[in-house]
């Protein structure tokens, strides 16, 4: 595809965001509502600028909650995406525990949460990974499952051992799955990172938002705000990009 | 001769369905044998248990005069889509049996590339199989099965996902290199005109229970074309294949 045509492409989006942006302008300046209530967005931009060095050394924790929370979920979605691949009796004991996880509040947890452990790291890292861990696992075993099952007759007919059929043809059909999961997973890292603060920390995105609010500061709560969707947006690029140089088959069906 | 392949009395079933009824058949060394049947015959039940994904319930499976069990994976297996790994390149899909039986990646990669001149695939190592065509990934499939240099190959409806032209296409190329080999195959297939071009033998199953009704050598000279001799075993055949149909 040329730069010309991804250009086109993106168009309609920048079009549609600028013109959201600028009717929040006309309306916060034209209005007479006062910045206190609602900033219109130039303000916002300015405030960020200005406070700079305060929002990076409070967007430094996030970052670092969002990736060892994200790394530990990653890694603990991968071994018992294995374990519940290998053992039916491990899928029926454990799968069951996996998703009440996924019905606890955050809300109600993250205060617990933080109140048990602290306001360190370690309790962010731990609801990062509680909230995303899920979603990874379940497209892991989802991509697991769907290996052809004659790909794996075959290899079995070579002599291949579970394990090496395993390696061989289900992780790698995984891999696409793995990457869906992904895109949404790191997504939901950023706002649980964010709001593990909200509930209680010392430093970090949410809870510099959660000042700026108590001191009325919402162009302060904004400027965050604007920072934490950069954060999601960089990040959601890189999987992409990592996606693009690790699955290269993928992509076949389009240049062709 | 001892039969390269020998199956007599082979017998399954699946709870209350029985599925093969006492198939009995035998694949001299050399030559090219097919098993005909209608679909839902039970053919892919014989070719389950002679890869060892199931176990009959009675008969014998002799490889070479021994039990197949101690004859120690002698089938190389060609499944009926032709399986090959997205992820992976041409070589390294057609590489992977030798992978498994042991072999580095590197010195698998050069023991299949002088394969790849023959097999028409020159230049197509470093592809990926969605930039191959239909034919093309065929023939990869059937390298990959060749390349494990085993005493016999196993093929499932290998063309059977194969639009009309390409399949006929891959039957002659498949004859002529045939010709050059000499292999020892047993193909399953409900393509009668593929058997009959392909075959020194063709034995016919019966619709299930299976067992085999029909026994037929060929013995016309290759390379064959469609002409009166095949047709007149086209009609035999179809004509006890639509028998055992209506019953």
């Amino acid at each position: 595809m040329s730069s010309l045509s991804r250009l086109g492409r993106a168009l309609p989006a920048v079009i549609a965001i600028a013109g959201l942006v600028l009717g929040w302008e006309a309306y916060a300046t034209l209005s007479g509502i006062s910045p206190t209530a609602l900033p219109p967005p130039s303000r916002v931009l300015m405030q960020a600028f200005e406070h700079r060095a305060v929002l990076w050394a409070n967007t430094l924790p996030t970052l670092q909650a969002t990736l060892f929370g994200f790394a530990a979920s990653l890694t603990a979605a991968f071994v018992f995406s294995v374990l519940i691949d290998f053992s039916l009796t491990l899928r029926r004991a454990l799968l069951p525990v996996f998703i009440i996880s996924q019905t606890l509040p955050m809300i109600a947890i993250a205060p617990l949460v933080v109140l048990w452990f602290g306001f360190g790291l370690g309790p962010k890292i731990g609801l990062v990974a509680l909230v995303t861990f899920f979603p990874m696992l379940v497209a892991l075993l989802q991509g697991y499952r769907s290996t052809e099952p004659e790909l794996e007759e075959l290899l079995s007919s070579m002599g291949a051992s579970r394990w090496r059929v395993f390696l061989t043809a289900r992780l790698p059909t995984s891999l696409p799955y793995f990457f869906a999961g992904l895109r949404v997973s790191i997504t939901y890292a950023v706002v649980a990172a964010i709001f593990s603060e909200y509930a209680g920390a010392a430093r970090g995105l949410g809870i510099y938002m959660l000042n700026a609010k108590n001191n009325f500061r919402p162009d302060l709560v904004l400027a965050a705000v604007l920072v934490s969707a950069s954060l999601t947006l960089l990040l959601f690029g890189l999987t992409v990009l990592i996606e693009r140089r690790a699955l290269p088959w993928t992509r076949l069906g389009e240049r062709r | 001769m001892t039969p390269r392949l020998a199956i007599s009395g082979l017998t399954r079933r699946f709870g209350d369905l029985a599925v093969l009824d006492g198939v009995t058949l035998d694949v001299a060394p050399g030559t090219f044998v097919s098993l005909l049947g209608p679909s839902g015959s039970g053919k892919s039940t014989i070719l389950k248990l002679l890869t060892g994904a199931l176990t009959p319930d009675a008969g014998t499976i002799a490889f070479d005069g021994r039990p197949l069990l101690e004859a120690g994976r002698p089938f190389a297996f060609m499944p009926q889509r032709d399986a090959l790994m997205p992820w992976r390149t041409i070589i390294d899909n057609v590489a992977v049996g030798l992978e498994i039986a042991g072999l580095s990646r590197k010195a698998a990669r050069q023991q299949v590339a002088p394969f790849f001149e023959p097999f028409g695939l020159s230049g197509f190592e470093r592809h990926f199989p969605a930039q191959l065509s239909g034919g093309m990934r065929q023939r990869a499939a059937l390298m990959r099965t060749i390349v494990q240099d085993k005493p016999m190959l196993l093929l499932d409806e290998p063309f059977g996902a194969l639009d009309a032209l390409t399949r006929v296409g891959m039957q002659r190329w498949l004859e002529t290199m045939w010709g050059r080999h000499a292999w020892t195959a047993l193909l399953i297939t409900h393509d009668v005109r593929e058997a009959v071009l392909l075959s020194d033998r063709i034995y016919v199953l019966s619709a299930r229970p299976a067992r085999i009704v029909h026994q037929i050598d060929i013995d016309l000279p290759r390379p064959r074309a469609v002409g009166p001799d095949v047709a007149a075993i086209e009609a035999r055949l179809l004509d006890h294949l639509l028998t055992q149909h209506r019953d």
